[in-house]
């Protein structure tokens, strides 16, 4: 059942006592466990789609027929598909994604361990990108077809068309090898691996709450790189999203107005219509945020950080299914999750959607 | 009637080509068509990056066509006495670990990335355009089901997507393809729905369905071609991060196998050499640059000329 399908029975009769609020929450929840539903459903049949026999790769091409169907009971494989679908629904709500073939941990344990690192990663790239993608953007919309605009918008085509593995690699190259001015692959310095605390398992907020500022100025010359590559593309994008929505503003008739009532044009374009255009911006940084988790996938094998995306693509190279599954559901849980909040800011902050 | 028959036939006897493009009412289908090319000339003139990256796409297709004579040496010949070599005049941009020409791999590699992404886009437009138009015309029950499954394809970023679905059916350059297509096909659906919501009520639908066609001839036959001149602006769009999944893909060692002088592997098989000899990774990774950049000037110019509300 989707939102759009009972809608319009509403007004008409079973709950006319239901305020609108409450009526558009209801319909964002079946909307959003449909959603949930289906993310089980494609990861779970991406699960299934394996060329190659479970049970054979388990016990060699050699097993007896017997063996066979109690390693296939062993694993459910001979229930139908439905029972298995519904055991495997179970299992991701306890949280159990089974273990991993590389590491032979429970993939949950695994995920949450190497979780912070790209979160640390991704955070420190949606401050890079949000910082210079907003000004950016608006600069180049208040300042329309001229030589700010244009490489406004060269800068951002680039970062569309650049593979960011291949960015990471030359920068590693040029920034590490040749000029030294940052430091190399990994996350930190191996002889200072061990002389961190963790608390919140982020290394930067690790060390400047134990005041290690050694080790702070190591993690921070370890993070630049790497964020500063994944941040390019997020400012490609919020730019050109805050440049065409900020174009759109200014072409408003109260601009005219304010700049007739003797306002700056730079009071006009920050004041009146950046501030229209700010809920919209947020909406685009939290899925811009979204996609840096995408981007953090091959930005993390160039860069060995030890983080959620490497993980997973060690995985792929041996066809570990379970962390597979469950990285995949995992990132789709957190693209939905984004969108999400970025619906609700979009309401609650947005005083024209009330 | 005569009077046109009469400024055309002048304009062909003063052999002036421009004026049969340009009368006001064309004659034959042919003259229409050329008409219409023609207008899709000026304007696309009339768009210096659009005409930029048109020009780029033609050199690439052009250079994938005559890599045979293009290129100066055999990609997979190996010599190991002139490995690493950086760029000279007898290797133009180097030799790579194995002493295989550099500049003749790349050459070869744009067939294979063209090959990649036109195969992907012939498999996504058409599966998208089919459900797109399914669900916007006939509506209801089939309406909500497709576009919730074209949701819940599209709460996955496409190289996640990408990545599972070849991680399912194991590496190589025909499951790449078959699974870029799986992720690339969502948006176009959506936009497919949304064109065919603006034509369904139309006189000219009502029309067809008043003499008795089948729901089925009114999709293929009539809602369709309204719906693909924008899948077409989209798939050129989306045409560079096609590409871009597919050298990631290879860069992963999941895509284009190996010996294969596919970019993105190339990068990553010249990835632990790179400190010292820095083009092996350099150049590939500029050809992938150069042909996404090219359908992204190209993909936005389309969508100028045909959609002007987001000029």
């Amino acid at each position: 059942m989707s939102g759009t399908a009972i809608a319009p029975r509403r007004p008409g009769g079973t709950s006319p006592g239901l305020p609108p609020w409450l009526r558009s929450t209801l319909r964002l929840l079946v909307s959003v466990s449909v959603t949930l539903f289906g993310l089980m459903a494609l990861t779970f049949f991406i699960g299934r789609m394996l060329p190659l026999d479970p049970v054979a790769a388990i016990l060699g091409d050699n097993a007896t027929q017997e063996a066979y169907e109690q390693m296939q009971a062993q694993l459910g494989l001979d229930q139908p598909i439905w029972v298995q679908f519904i055991r495997y629904v179970g299992s991701i709500v306890r949280l159990d994604f089974g273990t991993s073939l590389t590491t032979g941990k429970a993939v949950a344990d695994d995920i949450a361990r190497v979780f912070p690192a790209t979160i640390e990663l991704a955070t420190v790239g949606i401050l890079i990108g949000t910082g210079l993608g907003i000004p950016l953007g608006v600069l180049a919309a208040a300042y329309r077809d001229t030589l700010i605009d244009y490489f406004v918008r060269i800068f951002g085509l680039i970062g569309y068309s650049t593979p960011n593995f291949w960015l990471g690699l030359m920068g590693l190259v040029l920034f590490y090898a040749t000029l030294g001015w940052v430091e190399g692959p990994g996350r930190i310095n191996t002889a200072f691996e061990w002389d961190v605390e963790p608390v919140t398992d982020l290394l930067l907020i690790d060390t400047a709450m134990a005041g290690q500022w050694e080790i702070f100025r190591d993690v921070l010359g370890h993070i630049i790189l790497p964020a500063s590559i994944l941040g390019f593309g997020a400012m490609a994008y919020i730019s050109r999203m805050t440049r065409s929505f900020m174009l759109e503003q200014l072409a408003q008739e109260y601009v005219v107005a304010a700049r007739v009532k003797g306002l700056s044009w730079m009071r006009t374009v920050w004041g009146h219509a950046f501030r229209n255009v700010a809920v919209q911006v947020i909406t685009v940084v939290a899925l811009a945020y979204a996609f840096l988790l995408e981007g953090a996938v091959l930005t993390e094998t160039v860069f060995a950080w030890p983080g959620f995306g490497r993980y997973l693509t060690n995985a792929l190279l041996v066809g570990d299914m379970n962390v597979v599954v469950a990285c995949t559901l995992l990132v789709g849980l957190i693209f939905v999750g984004l969108n999400l909040i970025s619906d609700l800011l979009y309401r609650i902050l947005d005083p024209r959607t009330q | 009637m005569s009077g046109i028959q009469t400024i055309q036939e002048t304009g062909r006897q003063g052999g002036s080509l421009r004026k049969w493009l340009s009368a006001p009412v064309p004659d034959s289908p042919f003259q229409a068509r050329m008409q219409a090319l023609w207008l899709a000339w000026l304007r696309l003139r009339g768009n210096p990056p659009a005409l930029a990256g048109a020009v780029m796409l033609v050199l690439l297709i052009l250079v994938a066509i005559f890599a045979p004579l293009i290129a100066t040496h055999d990609i997979f010949a190996q010599d190991l006495m002139t490995r690493l070599q950086p760029p000279s005049a007898q290797h133009w941009l180097g030799t790579d670990d194995l002493g295989r020409d550099v500049f003749s791999r790349v050459v070869y590699g744009s067939r294979i990335t063209l090959y990649i992404a036109f195969l992907a886009a012939l498999i996504a437009g058409p599966v998208g355009l089919l459900v797109g138009t399914t669900a916007g015309y006939i509506g209801g029950w089939t309406d909500t089901i497709l576009m919730r499954l074209v949701d819940i394809f599209l709460s996955f970023p496409s190289l996640i997507l990408a990545l599972a679905f070849v991680a399912a059916l194991g590496p190589g350059i025909e499951n790449a393809i078959i699974a870029i297509s799986l992720a690339a096909w969502p948006p176009i659906a959506r936009l497919a729905r949304a064109e065919t919501l603006t034509v369904r009520s139309s006189d000219y639908i009502a029309a067809v369905r008043l003499q008795g066609a089948s729901r089925l001839r009114i999709i293929v036959h009539h809602v369709m071609p309204m719906c693909i001149p924008s899948v077409i602006v989209r798939i050129t769009l989306n045409m560079a991060s096609i590409i871009l999944t597919a050298a990631g893909l290879g860069f992963l060692g999941l895509g284009a196998q190996p010996p294969s002088p596919e970019w993105g592997a190339m990068l990553s098989s010249g990835r632990q050499f790179v400190m010292n000899a820095w083009w092996i990774a350099a150049i590939p990774g500029c050809a992938i640059v150069f042909t996404s950049l090219a359908f992204n000037l190209f993909g936005d110019g389309l969508r100028d000329m045909l959609d002007p509300r987001h000029g």
